[in-house]
């Protein structure tokens, strides 16, 4: 039997936590919520019972609620996007006391709260999105400087959530208006090139696998979607226009979680996937192997009815050690588990 | 409309229910009280009118029948009915009896506010919108919106 266990339970936040993440590396734990901080996490190599403690508070960036945060490629720079509108650049500074982080760059421009950022795999671009129902894409510099490469207003309602293609500079977004869209560089140019329309309200989150040819989608309709990429010219006989590539929705799984789900993380290492959900449950899912890749079904492995106290906003799989899952939830606490298949 | 900013100028006035008749048994503390649907009804029932010095009660916005507890699934729904079908104080109503249930209930209790079905004319909107905890939480950011809402909200915590 499949079983999730749980590592430990880090209280700290003073509020909701919101977003929790990892550094590529797999070594820091971030997160960030309603107390306006971000907090960043390691492995207490003193403690021989595996405990994470926080080593650093990056406080006096934001004025509101801090949604999201991300670490770069690089893993030498945080960004933070706020209710307050903004976006934050975290640089790591080594002095004599230490790391510490700086904030040395604040991003402006988007109208209303920013939901949420990330960096691209190739460490060139960062993208935000906003209740302003925009999606910036912002080009990372060589000095440090950010330039607005686009603003992208295809999404008719606030869009939730962007998401990177693990290898190559395409970005998705998934929005309240149910739908998800695709975004590609075309001559110099940010076009949208897919919109994914399946679920039946707001789309809160999305996860590409490891190739990049599938995508996880959950939603407020309790649903979540798996879609795949079709490539122009395929031997399925899945029509593409424009010499660019068709993303089908393959999969529905519906009748297991009976609230929203608010996040989805695809395990690039073991192929699991995770669903933080507003039941307070996590759920643990793989693509069954046996079954048809045009039509594949999802087979249920874990469930932990109360992983948390209050709602689940966010999970998000270890990039380097197998199978380790971060939490955060209303309930003001992070939670680290180790899946055991 | 004629009158400035009221919509409804002169709204029907419903009977108040008397209090609630504590038994002897929830005055037993060793007995646990569920919550029911009296409870968040007696907690909602005195939420003001944004518009008019009236109460959620006197103005049959909230009524106990439109009100499902289940204690046991940490389940509250309440269904409300705005005074008139293009009411555009729907949505700050709606979010004024969340907040109240959100601060006065444990925070095991899962709510939901919706509109009655077919009482406004951007119900799926408002419904939408009061089920968003991400834009409640930021709504709830901004000191004006607060400042009205606690507005709203102040005789039912008394």
């Amino acid at each position: 039997m499949a079983r999730l266990d749980e590592v430990c339970k880090l209280p700290g936040h003073q509020g909701i936590v919101w977003n929790v993440g990892w550094n590529h590396e797999g070594t820091i734990l971030i997160s960030c919520g309603e107390d306006k901080t971000v907090r960043l996490w390691a492995r207490n190599i003193n403690s021989e019972n595996n405990l994470w403690v926080c080593h650093s508070i990056l406080s006096d960036g934001h004025q509101r609620t801090i949604r999201s945060v991300s670490f770069s490629p690089c893993n030498k720079l945080i960004a933070s996007a706020s209710f307050d509108g903004t976006c934050c650049i975290w640089e790591k500074k080594t002095s004599t006391e230490g790391n510490q982080y700086e904030c040395t760059a604040t991003l402006e421009g988007h109208e209303n709260e920013v939901k949420c950022v990330a960096w691209s795999a190739s460490g060139s671009f960062l993208a935000t999105c906003s209740r302003d129902k925009s999606v910036w894409i912002w080009e990372v510099g060589e000095d440090g400087d950010f330039e607005c490469a686009a603003v992208l207003s295809a999404h008719t309602q606030d869009v939730k959530k962007v998401v990177w293609h693990p290898h190559q500079d395409i970005l998705a977004s998934a929005s309240y208006d149910n739908t998800v869209k695709l975004f590609c560089e075309e001559d110099d140019d940010w076009v949208c090139f897919g919109t994914l329309k399946s679920h039946d309200s707001t789309v809160w989150s999305l996860a590409f696998d490891s190739s990049g040819k599938n995508l996880a989608t959950c939603s407020d309709d309790r649903t979540i979607k798996i879609w795949k990429e079709y490539l122009p010219g395929n031997q399925f006989g899945i029509a593409t226009s424009d010499n660019t590539p068709t993303w089908k929705c393959v999969c529905t799984l519906s009748a297991v979680h009976p609230r929203a789900v608010y996040d989805i993380s695809w395990c690039h290492q073991t192929g699991l996937i995770a669903t933080a959900s507003g039941d307070d449950a996590i759920r643990i899912f793989r693509i069954d192997p046996e079954s048809d890749p045009h039509a594949p079904t999802l087979e249920q492995l874990v469930t932990v009815p109360r992983a948390h106290e209050q709602d689940v906003n966010s999970v998000a799989w270890n990039p380097v050690i197998t199978g380790l899952l971060a939490s955060c939830s209303d309930d003001m606490h992070l939670k680290v588990w180790q899946y055991k298949g | 409309m004629t009158t400035k900013g009221i919509e409804n100028v002169n709204p029907q006035r419903f009977v108040k229910k008397t209090k609630r008749e504590v038994t002897t048994q929830e005055e037993d503390e060793s007995v646990k009280d569920p919550i029911d649907e009296r409870e968040i009804f007696d907690l909602l029932r005195d939420i003001s009118d944004p518009e008019h010095p009236m109460s959620l009660e006197e103005l049959n916005v909230v009524q106990i029948t439109n009100i499902e507890v289940d204690d046991h699934q940490n389940s509250v729904k309440v269904f409300y009915t705005p005074t008139i079908p293009h009411c555009s104080m729907a949505t700050l109503i709606g979010l004024s009896i969340k907040v109240c249930l959100l601060r006065s209930l444990p925070p095991r209790f899962k709510v939901e506010v919706n509109i009655s079905p077919g009482s406004h004319a951007s119900e799926e909107a408002v419904n939408k919108q009061l089920a968003d905890k991400e834009r409640v939480s930021a709504a709830l950011e901004n000191s004006n919106l607060l400042e009205v809402v606690n507005q709203c909200i102040v005789k039912s915590l008394e």
